[in-house]
């Protein structure tokens, strides 16, 4: 079949082509010594300024991480970390406001430009003195593990919303970071959560108000950026009750030959009638052609649905990090509450990906929906891994899973794990998964009409992963849909 | 692995004297083990398991007479781990092999624990051997345990040569607190067919831990059928492979759980060579707190394009109690193949309820039609209407 050589040779083309965003900013950092005791966790407590209960907090979780091992049931593979070798703080060395572009570091500038900010978001980043507010949507760069600046503070304090670094918020909102954090993932939920939980150095903090609407998507560039920096975000977003949110996750990394760590956790909090939408374009270095270098992204997400009725939808499109270890899930505890799972994957070259969801139906009438969309090429291995749970008082809850895998080259893999209890004889769980290759007559429909057999795989691709992709918000579909393009370049699209 | 040496996992260790050596080191295996993750086998360290005495072969005959078991061109019986002569007749194509071959044997199950446990403690079972071309008809094969605190480790073998057709009914029952562990090996040669219907009726207050292997080659085609409905505690593994071209596999089942038991069905299909084809329906049904796990795999070597697996698992829960864990799994390497898998857990379909209640069928009896329409939709797959009509009469409730 010519279809598939071509598809072949293309694929490894993309392996040789290079990292398209794959750059390196050179700012001054202020670097912690390598290696983790409880010295460093101290430091990076004092560094931050922290109270005291937090650093409590953050050496309660150290020591549990000292007792714990590190997960080996994902599907993956990868040299043993060593987790000494590595910095937990890194800080780009701060100026004083500049009060014009023309003031700021122009490697940050051009990092921003390679990125895509548009210019007077730049400015507001660069924390520029009376910059404008012309953009509906509030950028809080992580540039590295600090929040440098927070966009349209003001309008969203205006409505009520808080929207800063979490080192902020641990500072100026004591009592409601004290109240949710670790409560939707406890410290030793797992290794790296208990890592993170010891070491985070910063990430958002989304605050929404009973009743408020937040007036603008919130989004968060992540960067990891100096040589040896593990990277641990922490990300807390509360929605109170009928608050609704929408919370827009992108991230681009610079190229670097040594693999780098990133083990984020998010705990989303949804109150009666509340709304959060979480939605995360990922693209980090997936490591050069023979699967050297690349990061490792062991992340654990997770939201819970307290009140009545409120609803938690995850969408991703993950096509970048050697190693993608994912599982954003949602604890449905208020009664007719929903929890949404939509999710792209794409591996190629070495990549591996282990992603999936969980769905915890702890009350009646609760609902989930999970569609997982898998693309395999190139010598990657992909597997989706998810988990039903329907409690004995889920009464007439209801899932539905949707995974489809698409696998392009004979040397990938494509693999589905779904984990489905149910202990509720009214709950209806329904699972399907399907595993195929592009189909010759899709393709040669969209030849016979003219389109070039890239542009035909292209657009079979989209459409393959069209379900999850409508669901982005409109800033992000463009991107994520550039972003699948680049993923399996030259083979699809 | 994680694993539990208890003092009945000390007993076990010393009944198997040499052979111990076959069995891991780690002991019984905890719920930490992913493969045990839904079934715990804490019951297994409960009881040093003794050997099982030998039975008196006219109550055997006895307890036979009560199975309606169908006319077959052969019967052979064991009854507590031992062969039954006086009650067992073999046809004359057949040859029962002697003693164990265990050069040759399969890898296929090495890994797994109930085989290991029959690897240290086996039992020679039946080893039989159907030539070339010879169509061998129905077998019927009888395992009868009776006891407390005893074990039998059954181990068959049957080798189909090629183009060689058999059928064989597996019948396993018994009486009492017992713990059972067979193991059937099965080879299929190019253009081998072999029809395996297993009736797993095991006292309810029993523990089993059955395991069968198979290896097929090209247009060879093992059907396998498996009614799990006895047992406290009762797993079936079911592993084939794939190993020639045009093959199939089929891994039906029916679990039928009442009570506190737990029935299990974990199975493994490995399309090991090109255009294989594979199919898999198992239907559970869960009343009182009766527990049921399925879990079933189907790998697809990066050699193995033009693969055709289905596989499809269904649960009905009929109480609050009851309670359903199933992990269909697909792990697949090749690109050029058609894989799919679906699951549903849920009650019985209200619409359907209505549709009958509302043409006069009372509820109970309604619901009850509507169960047996359930299962017998599965039982539709078996090919040959003596064993199919056989396995209906079995049902709870057939009328």
């Amino acid at each position: 079949m010519p279809a598939v050589s071509e598809t072949r040779e293309a694929v490894e083309k993309l392996a040789r082509s290079k990292y398209e965003w794959g750059f390196e900013t050179d700012v001054e950092m202020d670097l912690a010594p390598k290696g983790l005791n409880e010295d460093i966790v101290r430091l990076i407590s004092a560094r931050k300024n922290e109270p005291q209960w937090m650093l409590e907090w953050r050496l309660k979780a150290f020591r549990q991480w000292q007792e714990m091992d590190e997960p080996q049931w994902a599907k993956i593979k990868h040299p043993p970390i060593d987790f000494q070798d590595a910095h937990y703080f890194a800080q780009p060395k701060k100026k004083p406001g500049p009060k014009s572009l023309d003031e700021v570091d122009p490697e940050l500038l051009k990092t921003y430009e390679k990125l895509g900010i548009p210019l007077h978001e730049q400015e507001m980043l660069a924390g520029v003195e009376g910059a404008g507010e012309r953009t509906p949507v509030a950028v809080d760069a992580v540039f590295d593990s600090v929040s440098v600046a927070t966009t349209f503070r003001k309008t969203l304090a205006e409505a009520g919303v808080i929207f800063c670094p979490i080192s902020e918020a641990i500072i100026e909102h004591p009592e409601l970071v004290k109240q949710y954090l670790g409560s939707v993932v406890p410290v030793g939920d797992n290794f790296f959560s208990a890592l993170n939980s010891a070491v985070f150095t910063d990430g958002s903090f989304v605050y929404v108000p009973k009743g408020v609407r937040c007036p603008m998507e919130l989004s968060t560039y992540f960067r990891i950026n100096a040589r040896n920096t593990g990277q641990f975000e922490r990300t807390l977003i509360i929605a109170e009750d009928q608050a609704t949110v929408s919370y827009l996750e992108g991230c681009t990394a610079p190229q670097r030959d040594e693999n780098q760590l990133h083990a984020a956790v998010v705990e989303l909090v949804a109150m009666e009638d509340a709304s959060i939408k979480y939605s995360t374009v990922q693209n980090w270095y997936p490591g050069d052609e023979n699967g050297k270098g690349g990061i490792y992204n062991f992340v654990t997400k997770r939201g819970i649905c307290k009140g009545d009725r409120a609803r938690i939808s995850w969408t991703q499109v993950e096509t970048g990090s050697a190693i993608t270890w994912k599982y954003p899930s949602c604890i449905l505890a208020g009664k007719g509450s929903v929890g949404e799972f939509y999710s792209v994957a794409v591996t190629n070259g070495h990549q591996q990906a282990d992603t999936g969801t969980k769905m915890i139906h702890l009350a009646p009438d609760t609902r989930s929906t999970i569609i997982a969309k898998t693309i395999s090429a190139g010598e990657s291995d992909s597997t989706y891994r998810g988990l039903v749970r329907m409690q004995p008082k889920a009464r007439n809850g209801r899932n539905f899973t949707q995974c489809d895998s698409l696998l392009i080259g004979d040397q990938c893999g494509a693999h589905t794990v779904p984990y489905i209890e149910s202990r509720n004889m009214s709950a209806r769980v329904e699972h399907e998964a399907t595993t195929s290759k592009i189909s010759e007559d899709q393709l040669f429909y969209c030849r016979s009409r003219g389109f070039s057999e890239e542009e035909a795989v292209g657009l079979i691709v989209n459409g393959f992963c069209r379900e999850v992709l409508k669901e982005l918000p409109m800033e992000f579909a463009v991107e994520a849909q550039k972003l699948l393009q680049i993923s399996l370049e030259g083979s699809v699209g | 692995m994680s694993g539990e040496t208890s003092l009945a996992w000390q007993a076990l260790r010393e009944r198997a004297g040499e052979r111990a050596a076959l069995l891991g080191a780690e002991g019984v295996p905890t719920k930490r083990v992913e493969a045990w993750h839904y079934t715990s086998l804490q019951p297994l360290n409960q009881v040093k398991w003794q050997a099982a005495p030998a039975l008196d072969e006219a109550q055997v005959g006895a307890r036979l007479s009560e199975l309606n078991l169908p006319k077959g061109q052969g019967l052979v019986v064991f009854a507590n781990g031992r062969f039954c002569a006086g009650l067992s007749s073999l046809p004359e194509t057949v040859k029962q092999g002697s003693g164990e071959d265990e050069a040759n044997e399969p890898a296929l199950l090495a890994d797994r624990f109930a085989a290991q446990l029959n690897a240290a403690l086996r039992q020679p079972g039946l080893n039989l051997h159907v030539p070339e071309g010879c169509d061998a008809g129905l077998l019927v094969l009888v395992s009868l345990t009776e006891g407390d605190e005893v074990s039998t480790h059954l181990h068959h073998r049957i080798t189909l040569e090629k183009g060689a057709r058999l059928s064989l009914l597996d019948v396993q029952l018994g009486r009492g607190r017992y713990f059972t562990n067979p193991q059937l090996d099965v080879e299929c040669a190019e253009g081998a067919h072999l029809t395996h219907v297993t009736r797993q009726d095991e006292s309810a207050e029993a523990i089993r831990l059955g395991i069968s292997g198979a290896r097929i080659e090209g247009r060879g085609n093992y059907d396998s059928f498996t009614l799990n409905q006895g047992g406290a505690l009762a797993r079936q593994e079911v592993v084939s492979r794939l190993e020639g071209a045009f093959a199939n596999v089929n891994v039906n089942a029916i679990q039928l759980i009442d009570g506190a038991r737990l029935n299990d069905l974990t199975s493994m299909i490995h399309h090991a060579s090109p255009d294989c084809t594979s199919r898999q329906t198992v239907r559970t049904v869960l009343s009182e707190a009766g527990q049921g796990v399925f879990q079933g795999k189907i790998l697809v070597d990066q050699v193995a394009q033009k693969t055709d697996g289905y596989q499809m698992n269904q649960a009905l829960l009929l109480s609050e109690k009851g309670q359903m864990n199933s992990k269909p799994e697909l792990e697949i390497y090749a690109d050029d193949v058609k894989c799919s898998h679906g699951a549903t857990v849920g009650a019985l379909d209200e619409d359907q309820l209505f549709y009958m209640r509302s043409r006069g069928v009372p509820e109970a009896q309604a619901r009850d039609a509507l169960v047996q329409a359930f299962l017998f939709e599965t039982v539709e797959l078996i090919e040959d209407e003596t064993l199919r009509e056989h396995l209906l009469k079995a049902l709870p409730g057939y009328v």
